[in-house]
């Protein structure tokens, strides 16, 4: 029985049926379903780490403890956890490790689109990569028997769309593995990296490239598929469905594993086509390795000119991107692309994504953005306080950047006092080192923590906020009021987000207090399940607007602009959309007319009728 | 069997991707070989989402190209024209008749299109039409958010797939207690477009 599923949801059921028995995650799109989904499978140990590295440093302690282990994040988590990757490749492990690196072709919701296929070579890993979910099911088994008999971890890399779509993989059953080990090994030599017992593994791992090499030449999943010979193509990933989808006569040779590359297969492949081309997304990573072997790669009638051949090298590929620059290279006559009619459509409003309605970031931004001063932002929804009207995020670089950024500008010395804002979740992923080093070196950043009580940005993960597990165990839960104290900050404010008079006095105690301070702005996400069953959608008494537009100033999107206009200004008047609307108040409190009833004034009007 | 494109284009929070979700689901269960393709950005609502769904004996791509859509269902009129130009000249558009008025109209200088305008803009690609006021006929049934369901409904109208089937698969996939409301859904989007 075949099933629908994401690649995610593929990895999941891969490792699963594979005997993987720890896991251990951040959530990160477009990796964060991985973890979701295994989790929920029988007999099996799943975690939300509170950031990326120690998520990889749990999974290569289940690994050297002889049981197979999983490690899943973004490819910018790989970054954050890029020095357990180098030194996991260094000892081995005694059971089979797998890492899914989950790339963002097109920056979907990311900060780049780096390609991880870089961190295989860099690390001497091999990389595997499927082109569907039923490959991606299957590689994580395949990839656990490289890890075991190559003794070493593996790199699987996804891209959003394989992660993000679904398609149908034929389902087997969980085969249980014992512990390689009987006890924890006690061996030194492998797996304590002081400099005498690092130096004899680097030459064991530069072998293991060479042997992985020799593996790939008839590796099963690196295969060529023979069709007419004018033009050869040698693709991975997603890119192999484009490759079948634009060249359905073309000869193919698809890499399930692009790192390290079977020389011999790919200058077998090369002469026996007239002309080689290399389809990939992002980086031309298969095509520099190809050309260090020797083989040539045609670039379009202009030559080589450095740099990616042919297919662009930013963004993501679908099969009008590969056609069109087939088209351009020759490859394909123009009349290849189908007709597409391009309406005249005028200028049509953009639709951003926005902080929803109800959302307690909103009111935290409105008072920040009072402060006209300069705000550095971090990686979470509330990053969204960067666009109009609220304007009020002025750097965003990546998880825990934002406290350290602000730090840096304040002891530059510029004069302006700094203030950052962070998430629950990503304070615990890196924002903590970064407080304790404002309060060690004397600083004077206003830190806002934006406590929702929940991961809200990838789908509402549990953190040590929350009180439970990734398996639904309750747990400690950790409250940020002594967390921060225990940091050294002494100037502690913690105020209802929704309440905007107390946040921006809190706001002002800590701008007045001359030394590094937190403030607090607690409420939880509106659309956490508990948050939706209190929605109670308010109303605008539209007699007692002026249509002053200070409610609209919020960027809620419950609000709109009405028919009806104000007499003496000719200004429209707002009103409310039901469907949308959860009753937060922030506009009713901002509203000066009193025209938006709060929810006790609506809740009186439903028992009186 | 004959290979069909579609796509679903809304906003977030409209339950596009349930239903691109239930089509794919009955596109397999009629034998095809299905794929289904998320692409919304990082809002949870509010944002742009558009779905590919590819129904054919055998597909490749899950992405569809511009000019290869067979059939577009606009959860909501201004992403019909945003998406449009994926429509194969002389395919077929279902609009459900609601605007959601983005953020840049309410607070930003920008202006939403009439209705004189999206139409003019859709006859520009095609004949085939149909308009659907799902909200109107979710809001019949006392939940407005099944105006997903209606528009499936509507969808099936066009297609050669037995009811049941739609049905069965709507069924799994909705919570327990709104099975009937999402069957009448389902049913009154089904007589609202005629083929």
């Amino acid at each position: 029985m075949k099933t629908l599923l994401s690649a995610n949801e593929a990895v999941a059921r891969g490792a699963w049926e594979a005997g993987v028995v720890v896991a251990s995650a951040y959530p990160g799109t477009p990796s964060t379903e991985i973890l979701e989904s295994f989790a929920r499978y029988p007999g099996v140990y799943a975690e939300w780490a509170t950031n990326e590295k120690v998520a990889m440093d749990v999974a290569i302690g289940a690994a050297y403890a002889g049981r197979r282990a999983l490690t899943c994040m973004k490819h910018v988590g790989l970054n954050v956890a890029a020095d357990a990757l180098f030194y996991a490749s260094m000892t081995g492990l005694e059971a089979g490790l797998v890492i899914v690196s989950a790339d963002d072709p097109e920056m979907h919701s990311s900060q780049n689109e780096q390609d991880n296929r870089r961190y295989a070579k860099f690390a001497r890993l091999p990389c595997l990569e499927p082109s569907d979910s039923q490959e991606a099911k299957e590689l994580v088994g395949v990839a656990l028997e490289i890890s075991e008999r190559f003794d070493t971890p593996v790199l699987l890399r996804l891209t959003t769309r394989l992660s993000h779509t679904d398609t149908l993989v034929e389902l087997g059953e969980r085969v249980e593995r014992p512990p390689t080990v009987e006890k924890y090994p006690r061996n030194p030599a492998k797996y304590v990296m002081v400099p005498g017992n690092a130096r004899k593994r680097h030459p064991i791992i530069e072998e293991r490239v060479r042997r992985l090499a020799e593996f790939a030449e008839t590796f099963p999943y690196n295969r060529i598929e023979w069709g007419d010979r004018s033009l050869g193509i040698v693709t991975c990933g997603v890119a192999t469905q484009y490759a079948r989808e634009v060249f359905p006569q073309a000869s193919v040779l698809r890499l399930g594993m692009t790192y390290p590359l079977p020389r011999r297969l790919v200058q077998d492949f090369a002469a026996q086509v007239e002309r080689l081309i290399v389809l990939e997304e992002l980086d031309p990573f298969l095509e520099e390795e190809i050309r260090l072997l020797g083989v040539e790669v045609y670039s379009g009638p202009q030559g080589y000119q450095g740099g990616k051949s042919i297919f662009p090298a930013c963004g993501e590929l679908d099969p009008g991107v590969v056609r069109e620059a087939a088209i351009g290279a020759g490859l394909l006559p123009p009349a290849a692309a189908p007709p597409v009619l391009q309406p005249e459509t005028g200028e049509l409003p953009a639709r951003p994504p926005v902080l929803c309605p109800g959302c307690p970031h909103r009111p935290v931004f409105v008072e920040l953005r009072r402060s006209k001063l300069p705000i550095q932002g971090d990686i979470g929804c509330y990053t969204l306080g960067l666009l109009p009207p609220l304007s009020s995020i002025h750097s965003c670089g990546c998880m825990g950047a934002g406290i350290g950024v602000a730090h840096g500008a304040d002891v530059a010395g510029d004069g302006e006092r700094h203030v950052a804002v962070i998430g629950d979740s990503t304070f615990f992923h890196t924002g903590m080192p970064a407080l304790l080093n404002v309060v060690y070196n004397r600083g004077k950043t206003v830190t806002v923590i934006m406590d929702n009580r929940t991961t809200a940005m990838t789908g509402h993960q549990d953190n040590p906020a929350t009180g439970r597990t990734l398996q639904g165990q309750e747990t400690v839960q950790i409250e940020f009021e002594p967390l921060v104290r225990a940091l050294g900050v002494e100037e502690v404010h913690v105020v209802d987000a929704y309440d905007i008079q107390a946040v921006r006095e809190a706001l002002q105690a800590c701008l007045a207090h001359d030394g590094p301070s937190v403030l607090i702005t607690r409420r939880e996400c509106a659309l956490l399940p508990e948050v939706r069953r209190q929605w109670l959608p308010l109303r605008v008494e539209l007699e007692k607007c002026n249509g002053c537009w200070a409610c609209i100033r919020t960027g809620c999107p419950a609000l709109f602009k009405s028919q009806e206009v104000y007499e003496k200004t000719g200004r429209q008047k707002v009103e409310i959309d039901p469907l949308l609307c959860t009753g937060c108040e922030v506009c009713a409190q901002l509203c000066p007319t009193e025209a938006i009833l709060f929810r006790a004034q609506i809740e009186a009007e439903v028992s009186d009728a | 069997m004959r290979e069909i494109n579609f796509l679903l284009a809304g906003v977030g929070g409209q339950g596009t991707i349930l239903a691109s979700d239930v089509l794919a689901q009955v596109g397999v269960r009629v034998g095809y070989e299905a794929k289904k393709a998320e692409v919304h950005g990082m809002a949870q609502r509010g944002g742009s989402v558009v779905s590919h769904v590819r129904w054919g004996e055998k597909v490749y791509s899950p992405l569809t190209a511009k000019g290869e859509v067979d059939i577009l269902v606009a959860f909501e009129k201004l992403e019909a024209l945003r998406t449009v130009e994926f429509l194969r000249p002389g395919g077929t558009v279902l609009v459900n008749d609601q605007a959601i008025i983005p953020i840049t109209v309410t607070s930003g200088g920008a202006e939403y299109p009439d209705d004189e305008r999206i139409r003019a803009v859709l006859a520009q690609v095609t004949d085939d039409v149909r308009w659907v006021d799902g909200i109107a006929i979710a809001g019949e049934l006392g939940n407005a958010r099944v105006a997903n369901v209606v528009l499936l409904g509507a969808l099936s109208a066009l297609l050669d797939v037995p009811e049941s089937i739609w049905l069965e698969v709507i069924e799994q996939r909705v919570p327990a207690r709104t099975v009937d409301l999402n069957r009448q859904a389902f049913h009154r989007g089904r007589q609202a477009v005629t083929r």
